[in-house]
């Protein structure tokens, strides 16, 4: 039934129709006469901070901000040329199909230039954080049994104790979310581990989401026992308080997610996206990033910190799972594992 | 004086020869090296009068020679070569003093004088007459002990007539030898020197007398 | 000292130089060239390398089956495609002749794609170059054989990176070898030619009487050259024994007869009465010692001629010359009762001044000093130093220039109005005025304050 839907879906997706692509919100900061437009995944009231350090800066510089869902942000470039100066997404693989395809402008400035090698690709995709991918577990959900800290021992948790994690894990839907996919595309590289996990939840009917902040809700309110694949620092930021829940950064590996920005070729002040992106990486902006919106800047040393910490790659590997027949290959196996007759 | 003279040409040999004879010189005369060798080994010589080129060889090298025997005979050279350009050379070689042919020979004796002055070991040549004593190479009169510088001329006047005192002799016979022969001079020059030599000699008992109408003589008063 | 000059058509140093450069730059140029080239052919291969193993991988991953092809893209096919740089990659699957995934529009190689093994293109696309691996896999499908065809393909910015790089380092490697090249060839230029300048350098040194054949050791290109002087040489000093032989002998055989005359006339002077001959006979002398001397005089000049075009020899103390030439005179002026006063400074005159010249000028000033003086009188020389020139006058109380310009004096046979009844032949002044122009040094003669004559030569120290 679930895997009619998905295919459907996903059937959707990829005949991508001609309709205008889906905003959630739109917003405009100030009203200076010089007028910039974004395109991001983040949330706005995550990036307000930043928007108005960068108009102290720029006052006549008004900012359109317009939040879409990954897929989305990759339709309204890709297909329909939408005019945005900057585009800034966490659905790393899309953002890297656009670059590899010719969507975007080059860039250079001391800026970029400052940022480690693993942090971009070419003169045209720039990371501006790094989010571990981590899963939140609650103490409660767990109790009398030992908090997993590698996917090896979730699964051995999980498929020990099926009758108490029954409808009560629950992870990312790859076939809604972008990012979801991608944390599912890397997981399926990185290890075997991941598959056998995937068959361990889909025998204990898990909740697919479509969103971090979901999960953590689901998490807080004990519907969740255990949330797989959530991105680091909403679950920190959220869950700060909370005796609760617990954030694990898995010991084998931890993806780290980089919200990347790109300059689009359909923008019509490409300038002001460079300045507002060369905005971003500067010391102000990664701290205001860090800081403010909650979202680690970009720190090499920092990773070196987490041995397990692994940015995915910006390369073009990432081209892979967004090839329609990969993409189709994995849902389908994906959901024959989760989704179990 | 006694000279040696060693010249291979003949006439200009025979004619070297009397002139000097003339002035009262004894020359004995080699045509060849080898003829000088053997005058020189039997005979003692003021001076030699040397030619360069030489049938039996070359003149400058029996200068050598002649230096490297140690023998001390002074050798003027008589050189038919340009004067710059031997000069060096036949002062290197041990020459006393050259002269280029032709020469004069009052410079000739002038010349002779001079490397025998220079020579001071050469014999005593003194000559007295009266109270005078005179000595050619240190160029002086004493008269009664007392001596007097002479001039050149002035001691080549006295010099021929004290050689011959008494002996008158003729103005012209003076002029030759006392003046160069190619010299333009004046009628009176003799005069004036025979005035000068009186001026030198005066107070001694020697004196210049003038023979009217045909010369000069030194006779005692 | 007018030594003229050879005319130069070029020089072999630099021509050397210059052929050596242009090697240098040759084999410069051909060094970047082919540095680049193996350097371009080495990233090329790289490329393919890692294109082709990409390539291949994905290829191996096809699989038939009922459904029609399963097409699996393995991540590290693309994954590795980042390796060497980052590169846009592109991709295209065709089973037969449909596009199955990838990119529709990229250009499909003019050949047919067969084979295990990958061909490689070079395409444009998107305003980029583009290499492209192609492979084949037949593959069944429903029992039928299906031809798929796998095109990979990357743009080529790192590796024109790379070629640019090493292209620049092969630059600067050329440019370095012809940096060394050029200094070598300035080395090998000068080492080359060190013998011909050492040689000519031992030459120029020789004095002017050293007509040694050479005999340096050199090099056997130098041979030839060293032979064909050495006998130059020889005949120049045949030349030169003939010549001298000759005016020797002349000499000899004129000045001897002259000397026999002269004897003879002295003597018949002697025995000479009457005043008729003895004029006659003086005259005779006279006329013997003006032939004489014009003979003499002339050899002299042509000697100091000759001499002039010779360098000059080590410096000369021309004080001690000076002193040495005024005692050999003095026999002469005293015959004339002529005093010669010397006048030297205390330390020695050092002249760079040829001997020969240097005397010749000085017993001229001297014997004319003494021949138009009377006698009795006295000449004075005196050599000064003042200014950095040594000044050598000769100065007497005789009968003056007279009137007329003292500057016509000095010309060849040129003799004063006042001097006929004295023997000369008006050479002694041109011989001083060619050796002072010779020696750097000037000549002046005037009359002297007081009555007479005062001749002066200075020259620089
Ligand atoms: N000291 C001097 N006193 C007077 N006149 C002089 C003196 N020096 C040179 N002259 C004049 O300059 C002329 C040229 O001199 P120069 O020495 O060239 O010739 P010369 O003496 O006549 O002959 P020679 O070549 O034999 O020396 C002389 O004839 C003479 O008139
Ligand atoms: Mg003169």
């Amino acid at each position: 039934m679930r895997f009619t839907i998905l295919s459907a879906l996903a059937a959707l997706w990829l005949s991508a129709p001609a309709a205008a692509f889906e905003i959630e919100e739109e917003t405009i900061f100030g009203d200076g006469p010089v007028l910039i437009s974004v395109l991001s995944t983040t949330d706005t009231g995550v990036f307000a901070p930043l928007i108005a350090a960068y108009q102290a800066q720029n006052p006549d510089v008004s900012v359109r901000y317009v939040v879409a869902n990954s897929q989305e942000v990759y339709r309204a470039i890709h297909d329909e040329a939408a005019a945005f100066d900057l585009v800034i997404s966490s659905a790393m693989d899309l953002q890297m199909k656009l670059a590899n395809d010719g969507f975007g402008r080059a860039h250079d400035s001391d800026a970029v230039a400052a940022l480690p090698r693993w942090a971009r690709w070419r003169d045209q995709l720039f990371a501006v954080t790094q989010e571990p991918v981590v899963m939140v577990a609650s103490r409660a959900g767990f109790d009398g049994l030992g908090l997993p800290q590698t996917r090896a021992e979730l699964v051995q948790v999980l498929r020990d104790h099926p009758e108490r994690f029954a409808g009560r894990v629950g992870t990312y839907d790859p076939v809604r979310s972008g990012a979801g996919y991608l944390f599912a595309t890397q997981d399926a590289r990185q290890s075997d581990t991941s598959w056998r996990l995937a068959e361990v939840m889909g025998r204990l009917d898990p909740q697919l989401y479509t969103a971090s902040s979901d999960m953590i809700t689901a998490i807080q309110n004990g519907e969740l026992a255990l949330a797989y694949n959530v991105v680091g620092p909403y679950a920190q930021a959220r869950l700060a308080g909370d005796p609760d829940a617990v954030v694990i950064l898995p010991e084998d590996f931890t993806h780290v997610l980089l919200r990347t920005a790109l300059i689009p070729t359909s923008g019509e002040a490409p300038d002001l996206g460079r300045q507002f992106l060369d905005f971003l990486l500067s010391e102000a902006g990664q701290q205001l990033l860090s800081e403010a919106a909650g979202l680690p800047r970009i720190s090499a040393a920092d990773l070196a910190d987490g041995p397990a910490l692994r940015p995915i790659r910006l390369d073009p590997g990432l081209l892979v799972f967004v090839d329609p027949i990969m993409r189709r290959r994995f849902l389908d196996e994906w959901t024959a594992a989760v989704v179990q007759p | 004086m006694r000279f040696l003279l060693v010249e291979d040409n003949p006439d200009l040999g025979q004619a070297v020869k009397s002139r000097l004879s003339l002035d009262g010189h004894g020359v004995d005369w080699a045509m060849s090296l080898a003829e000088a060798e053997e005058h020189l080994a039997m005979a003692k010589y003021d001076l030699i009068l040397l030619d360069i080129m030489l049938p039996d060889g070359d003149g400058r090298d029996f200068l050598a020679a002649h230096r490297r025997a140690r023998r001390d005979t002074p050798v003027i050279v008589m050189t038919a070569r340009s004067a710059v350009s031997d000069r060096v050379a036949l002062l290197d070689t041990g020459a006393d003093d050259y002269v280029t042919k032709p020469f004069d020979f009052a410079e000739l004796e002038a010349r002779v004088r001079a490397v025998l002055r220079r020579r001071s070991g050469a014999a005593q040549t003194a000559l007295t007459f009266a109270d005078l004593t005179f000595d050619p190479l240190a160029a002086t009169v004493a008269v009664g002990g007392e001596t007097r510088d002479l001039r050149n001329r002035e001691l080549r006047l006295l010099e021929v007539l004290i050689a011959a005192p008494d002996r008158i002799f003729s103005k012209d016979h003076l002029h030759d030898r006392l003046l160069s022969a190619s010299e333009a001079v004046s009628d009176n020059a003799i005069e004036v020197y025979v005035g000068r030599l009186r001026k030198k000699l005066e107070g001694s008992t020697a004196r210049i007398e003038t023979v009217r109408g045909i010369g000069y003589r030194l006779t005692t008063t | 000292m007018s030594t003229r000059r050879a005319s130069a058509t070029g020089s072999i140093r630099r021509r050397l130089v210059v052929q050596l450069l242009v090697v240098a730059a040759l084999l410069s140029g051909l060094l970047y060239l082919s540095v680049r080239t193996v350097a371009a052919t080495a990233v090329d291969t790289t490329q393919d390398g890692i294109l082709g193993a990409a390539t291949v991988f994905i290829a191996e991953e096809l699989r038939g089956g009922e459904q029609g092809v399963s097409i699996e893209i393995p991540y590290a096919a693309f994954s590795m495609l980042g390796a060497v740089g980052q590169d846009r990659v592109f991709y295209r699957i065709l089973v037969g002749a449909d596009t199955v995934t990838g990119y529709g529009d990229l250009p499909l190689p003019d050949w047919v794609v067969t084979g295990l093994e990958p061909r490689f293109y070079t395409v444009p696309y998107q305003g980029a170059e583009l290499r492209v691996g192609a492979v084949a896999r037949s593959v069944l499908v429903d029992g039928a054989q299906v031809s798929v065809t796998v095109l990979l393909a990357q743009t080529r910015t790192a590796q024109q990176t790379i070629s640019r790089q090493m292209a620049n380092r092969a630059a600067l490697l050329g440019l370095g070898f012809f940096v060394v090249a050029a200094i070598l060839s300035m080395f090998t230029a000068r080492s080359v030619l060190r013998p011909l300048s050492s040689l000519a350098q031992a030459l120029g040194r020789r004095g002017p009487q050293d007509l040694r054949p050479v005999d340096r050791a050199v090099p056997s290109e130098l041979i030839p050259l060293i032979g064909a002087l050495n006998g130059l040489i020889s005949r120049l000093r045949a030349a030169l024994d003939r010549t001298e032989t000759f005016i020797t002998e002349a000499a000899h055989h004129v000045r001897t007869p002259l000397a026999t005359v002269r004897a003879q006339a002295e003597i018949a002077l002697r025995q000479a009465g009457d005043d008729d001959t003895r004029t006659s006979l003086r005259n005779l002398i006279r006329a013997v010692d003006n032939s004489a001397r014009s003979a003499g005089q002339l050899l002299d000049h042509a000697t100091v001629v000759y001499r002039s075009d010779q360098r000059a020899d080590a410096p000369l103390d021309i004080a001690a010359v000076l002193a040495d030439m005024v005692e050999g005179y003095r026999p002469t002026a005293t015959l004339r009762d002529i005093d010669l006063h010397l006048a030297l400074p205390d330390q020695p005159v050092q002249l760079a001044v040829d001997r020969l010249l240097f005397e010749s000028a000085v017993r001229n000033l001297i014997d004319n000093a003494v021949k138009y003086s009377s006698p009795d009188a006295a000449v004075d020389v005196s050599l000064t130093v003042a200014a950095a020139r040594a000044h050598l006058v000769v100065a007497d109380r005789g009968r003056g220039i007279g009137q007329g310009a003292a500057s016509t004096l000095t010309r060849r046979f040129t003799r004063g109005s006042n001097v006929s009844d004295v023997v000369g032949s008006g050479l002694g002044l041109t011989i001083v005025r060619d050796v002072a122009r010779a020696s750097g040094g000037q000549f002046d003669i005037s009359p002297r304050e007081g009555g007479g004559t005062c001749a002066s030569l200075s020259f620089p120290l």
